[in-house]
This record gives C-alpha cells, structure tokens and sequence, in this order.
C-alpha cells in the first residue's frame, strides 16, 4: 500500500461530502398505498397495505377482519341442523361443499353412515359447488389482468351449474341441503340428463376460457413467473388445494383422504404444475374443472338406488367426543373440529378454511412485485373473503 | 361547403365552432352507443339497454342527464384550480385535434399546409391535461395512474408520429387535403381504379398507427393509466358528474378523431373511387364516407379492448422503445428507398 497524500485523502472526504449532499437531495419517500377494504381488485372486503417505492412495493400487509362475523362462536347456540344454514355463508360462491365436511364430522361423531346414495348424490353437489366457484375464478382471472369479456362468459355458463343446484336444493347460493345421516331430498325426474347437458356446456366453456386466455400472449407475460410460490415456502405457509398443487405438490385430501365422499371409486387425476407461478395457479384450476366435470359424469352414471336418509334419531343430540375432519373445498383444505358435550348444540366449532391460510403467504410473496402484480397475485391465490373472515 | 362561404368572419367562426362541436360530440355518442352499449354487449353475451328509447338508443341522453345532475365533488386536498381545469384540458386537445381533419373537397375546418404535424402536435396536450388530473386529485390511485398515463402516451407518441411520416413521405405533402388527392389520384403499378388507399403501400405504418393509436387513447391492452382492476379508474378515480361526463366524452371523442385522422392516412379518407374529387357532391358524400370508415376503425378498437388482458407499464414501454419504434423506422428509410427508386 503506498501512502495517500494529504491533498488525495482531502479531494476524497470532499467527493464524499459531495455524494452525501446529492443524496440527501435526491431522498425519496415511499408511499403507503391502501389497497382496500372498498377497492374492486379484493372483491370483498380485504385490506392491504402496501409500502411502495414508486412501483414497486416494499412491503405489504394484509388487514382482515371487517367482514368477521364470528361463525364459531354463533355455532355453540345454534343446534346441528341448524348450523348448516350458517356454514353455508363461509365460502358463499360454493357453498354445499361448506356444509359436507361439517356434517361428515358430526355424523363421525354419532357414528351414523349415510346409505350409498345419498353419498353419491353428496358428492354430485360437492363437485359441482366446486365447477360453480372455479368457474367464477377462470372468468375473474382475466378481469385482474384486465380482460373484461371472459368474466361474462364464466357468470353465463356457470348459470348451467346453478340452475342444476337450485333444481336440486332449492337454493341457488345457499343450498342447506345436507343433513346428519343423509340428505333433505332425492333428485327430482329429469335431472340427470340436464345435468350432463350443464356438464357439457362447462367444458365447452373451458375451451373457451382456454382460447381467450391461456393461449393469450399478454395474459402469459402478465401470470408467468409472476408470483412464484416454492413448495416448501407454500407448505411452510399452510397452502393448500390448487395454490399448492401448482406447487408441485401432488396432495389432493379427496385422493388422499376420502373420508365420506366417494371420491375413490371414480376415475379421475389429480393435476399439478412444477411452475408454481399465477400461471400455473390458473392452469391447474382450469384443468380441475374438467376432471370434476367428468367425476359428476361418472357419478350420475353409477349412482346407486335407494333411500338417501339413514334412521337417525328426530331429537339429534351428538354424544360428547371431539372429531375432525376436512375435505378438498374449492379454496382448499376446509375442515371442521368439533367437540360435543353430548348436548343438542356443538360445545365448539373450530373451523379451518382454506382461504385464511392461502392469504396468509401475501406479506412474503408481495414483497418487491410490481403494484400491477399484486392484484394478478391476489386473483391467482383466489380468496372468497368470506373464507377468510368467517 | 364552408371555403366557399363569403360570408362575415364571425359567422364563419360560429359556423366552424357549431361543425367542430357536432363533428366531435356527435361521432362521440354515435361510438359510444354503437360500440360501448351494443356491440360489446353482444360480444358479452347480454342485450345492453334495451328500454330507452327503440333498442335503447336515448339510453345515452338518460346518462348525460344523470351525470349533469350529480354534484360536483371537489376533493378536500384537491388543488381546486387544477382539478377542476383538467378536463377542459384533455377535451380542448380532442377540438384542436378535430379542426385538421377534412371531409371534403370544401368541407373542411383548417387547410392548413401543416396539417398532419399540427395534429400529432396538439394530440400532446392531452398529457398535460391526464397529468394535471393526476396531480390536482390528492390521491394516490389518481397520481398513479396520472404518472402511468404520461410515461405511456409520450413513449407511444413517437411510433405513431414515425408511422405518419412514411405517409408524408409517399404523399410529398403534411396537408390532410393533400393526402386524401394523392390517395384518390394515386395508381398502384399503373391501375387508378380506385386509387391508391396507402394502407396497400403503408400497410406496416398502418398497424402501428392502430397499436399507437390504441396507446394514445389509454384503451386495453395498454389501459395501465385506467386499469380499473388495481387503480380504481386512474386519473379519473375522484371525478364525478360533469366532469367525469367530460373526461367520457374526451375517451370516445378521441377514439372517433384518432380513427378519421387513420383513416385520412391510410384508407383514403372521403374520396369514392370513380367520382371526381372536386365534384360539389362530395361535401355531402365525404363526410359520409369518412364516418363510416371511422365507424369500422373504432370497431376494431373496441373490439380489442373489450377482448385482450393489460399490459404491465414496463412490458408496454418495451414494446413501444425496442419493437414499434424500430419498425417505424426502418418503414421510414424502406419508404424513402423506394419513393426515390420509382
């Protein structure tokens, strides 16, 4: 090292100087950007707050709970059957799938079974709840990326799915269908041509979606690579159902778990996606529609005759116990504990939805996206706000 | 029609103020109840109004009586003079832009001999106006969107003035009239049956005009200013009534002015092929002609828009600096070539 002279050492401190002054000069501040609660990216009513530096966001916090409704505890006075009427307002866009795993557990608890039917015919609702709910996502896919047409497609042809629910059900969004040891009714006449007549226009209308969007250059640059979720991170984040499985995660709970619902006996396959980006979200949704499309074909196939109401006492009290038990929902991993003091009203409900879980990621994967990104990401994880809030 | 007028100055003015207002509000509702109202309801798969008037064609007559009626907020931070100055702003450079479109032989507002570069220059003034409504709003989703807008619009402004220049080039002249002679009097190889519309010659200016052009008028896939999914409506997030009804008209008004300047360049503006050019009858053919070809070129527009997902700002930029631009410009030097060769 060779010795620095006075007049060096001096220009240097004075450059320094310099560069500390421009600096100073040319500080920006960040902006807090907040997204939400009334803002027509979230649709519902979620907040995030985002730090950004010009575009790009620093930071971002997602705010929940203005829509909490407090649906667990509600459940401790209401009796069983009447929970369902509650539980069907979680995920309000498919909502049968909301009322299965509930009963499943209270009908685990009785240690009832429900007669091969009404299994069957459960199963049937709970596939289309879910082309009901996935449909609205393809639809709402290209609205965040700022196609407005395909969001009309999805809200007409998944008209088919709801038509067919409410023939069924009664109700169009809120069903209230299922019951401990069976269902409220039988299939009316005629209803299972109509149905694979839905079933039909459903998958043509994924074509569709897969025409508008999939093979769109602007949608790819917009959802590819955006947003990429690892698995590990996904699983460390407690992801699950298709936001997982466009992880590369090959775990689907109606393969792997098919407690009540009779998910084995069908010919079906579980996709997944190595990418893990929005992309790869949307795909994996999109080709899980058609397979629950084929399911129902197969499943109004091979349905079995018979009653769809075991003999379950007319007064229902659930002896005292605790059980478990989630299924695959729309969203994800849904499931409900329940435990039971043997009295008429659960003594306390814990509810795991999906949704809670999925939002749970965006801190970690919002952090130095671009603002348009984030509402790309929000719609690829895809939250029924209900779902999260309870 | 209105160069032959000997007639006073002042009733000339009110003659040209009257014609600039129905040339742009006019075309401006005939769009937005063709395009917005029903043919992109058809594309939607629904009827659009259908209740005022036969086939809801007054339903554009209920809007603006709804949006006049509405009160004129004027947020608390606003900065009131810029806020409320804006839209005036963005619709003045729509009125400006309209003045150099001819529709015919005599039916014109300004000859100018610099016509086409007097448009491309008071097309700009837009940006100030979407800056000023970006800035005046105090809001975050307006200033967003208002930066967005001015990044986009002066970055897209280069490809469609580039695009221009291969017309000037072929026709030897900036006045609009003058494009629309040499269009009517031109010949491909020797065959002036119908002239020589440059979208034949220019074809490759032409769709960069139209992607240029859907930039300039912020319509998806380059609505990033607008994007109504993240940043609400943009620059216009704060606005409401009549001046929210301004900015409306300004969005349609210049899709419509956009699409008559495109279709002077490249579809050969108000000549019908076979009839003189200086013949009387084409004051009232002209501007006939030239609506229907805007009619089919805001088609296209809307078509677009209501098809194609965003951009994202940077990817959009990338296609206007290293895609547009390049193209325009060897179009440019190919056009200079060749004019000097033949």
């Amino acid at each position: 090292m060779t010795a620095i002279s006075d007049r060096d050492q001096l220009s240097y401190i004075a450059a320094q100087a310099a560069d500390a002054r421009v600096n100073v000069e040319l500080e920006t501040e960040g902006m807090t950007l907040n997204i939400g609660p009334q803002h027509p990216a979230t649709h519902g009513t979620l907040r995030i707050v985002a730090k950004l530096d010009g575009e790009q966001v620093i930071a971002a916090d997602p705010v929940m709970g203005y829509m909490h409704r407090g649906y667990e505890k509600l459940t401790e006075v209401r009796t069983y059957p009447q929970v369902t009427t509650l539980i069907n307002r979680i995920d309000w866009v498919g909502s049968f799938a909301n009322e299965v795993p509930f009963i499943l557990a209270a009908e685990k608890l009785m240690e009832v079974e429900a007669p091969p039917r009404a299994q069957w015919i459960r199963t049937i609702l709970f596939e289309m709840s879910r082309i009901a709910n996935i449909s609205l996502f393809l639809g709402d896919m290209g609205l965040q990326v700022g196609a407005v047409t395909p969001a009309f497609f999805a809200f007409r042809d998944r008209e088919h799915v709801l038509n067919q629910i409410e023939a069924v059900t009664g109700g169009r969004f809120h069903p209230n269908f299922d019951r401990i040891g069976g269902l409220k009714d039988d299939l009316p006449a005629g209803w299972i041509t109509e149905t694979k007549r839905a079933m039909k226009k459903i998958r043509s209308f994924c074509d569709e979606i897969e025409g508008l969007l999939q093979g769109n250059e602007i949608f790819e640059a917009r959802t590819r690579g955006i947003g990429v979720i690892p698995a590990d991170i996904g699983l460390g984040y407690g992801l699950s159902g298709a936001n997982i499985r466009a992880s590369g995660v090959d775990w689907d709970t109606r393969r792997d778990n098919p407690c009540g619902l009779v998910h084995d006996e069908l010919d079906w396959k579980v996709w997944t996606h190595v990418d893990g980006d929005s992309f790869a979200r949307f795909w994996v949704r999109l080709q899980e529609v058609r397979e629950s499309t084929k399911m129902v074909d197969q499943l109004l196939d091979g349905l079995p005759g018979g009653p769809v109401m075991a003999k379950v006492p007319r007064i229902i009290k659930v002896p005292a116990g605790e059980a478990y038990v989630e299924t695959e929902n729309p969203l994800g991993v849904m499931g409900y504990y329940i435990v039971s003091k043997g009295d008429l009203v659960p003594y306390r409900v814990k509810i795991r939805s999906a949704s809670f879980n999925n939002i749970s990621i965006t801190p970690w994967l919002l952090k130095g996206v671009y603002v348009p990104d984030i509402v790309t990401i929000l719609g690829s994880l895809y939250f029924i706000l209900g779902d999260i809030d309870r | 029609m209105i160069a032959a007028i000997t007639d006073p100055w002042w009733f000339q003015t009110t003659l040209r103020v009257v014609g600039g207002l129905a040339a742009v509000l006019l075309v401006a509702g005939t769009l937005v109840y063709l395009h917005l109202f029903k043919m992109v309801s058809f594309m939607q798969s629904r009827l659009g109004p259908m209740e005022a008037g036969p086939f809801g064609s007054l339903q554009l007559l209920a809007e603006v009586g709804k949006f006049i009626q509405k009160e004129d907020i004027f947020p608390r931070k606003a900065d009131r003079f810029v806020f409320a100055a804006a839209p005036f702003v963005v619709l003045m450079s729509t009125f400006l832009l309209v003045v150099v479109v001819p529709g015919g032989p005599d039916a014109w507002f300004v000859d100018s001999e610099i016509g086409i570069y007097l448009g491309m220059a008071v097309s700009s003034v837009s940006v100030i106006g979407i800056l000023m409504a970006g800035w005046g709003s105090a809001s975050k989703y307006s200033l967003l969107g208002g930066l967005r807008a001015t990044g986009q619009l002066i970055a897209y402004e280069l490809p469609l003035i580039l695009a221009v220049l291969g017309v000037v080039i072929q026709a030897e002249t900036m006045n609009m009239q003058g494009i629309v002679l040499a269009q009517a009097e031109g010949e491909i190889f020797g065959w002036g049956a119908i002239g020589n519309p440059y979208i034949l010659t220019q074809g490759v200016a032409f769709l960069i005009f139209l992607i240029a052009m859907q930039a300039e008028l912020t319509q998806t896939p380059f609505d990033m200013p607008i994007a109504e999914s993240e940043l609400v409506t943009g620059y216009m997030t704060e606005y409401s009534g009549m001046r929210f009804l301004l900015f409306f008209i300004g969005e349609f008004a210049t899709a419509g002015v956009f699409s008559a300047i495109a279709a002077v360049l490249f579809l050969g503006g108000w000549y019908i092929p076979g009839i003189d050019p200086a013949n009387n009858i084409m004051n009232v053919l002209g501007p006939i002609v030239l609506i229907t070809k805007v009619v089919v070129l805001t088609f296209i527009v809307f078509w677009v828009r209501f098809t194609f997902p965003r951009f994202r700002e940077d990817q959009l930029q990338k296609l206007a600096w290293k895609v547009l631009i390049p193209i325009a410009l060897a179009n440019i030097v190919v056009t200079g070539v060749l004019k000097v060769a033949f």
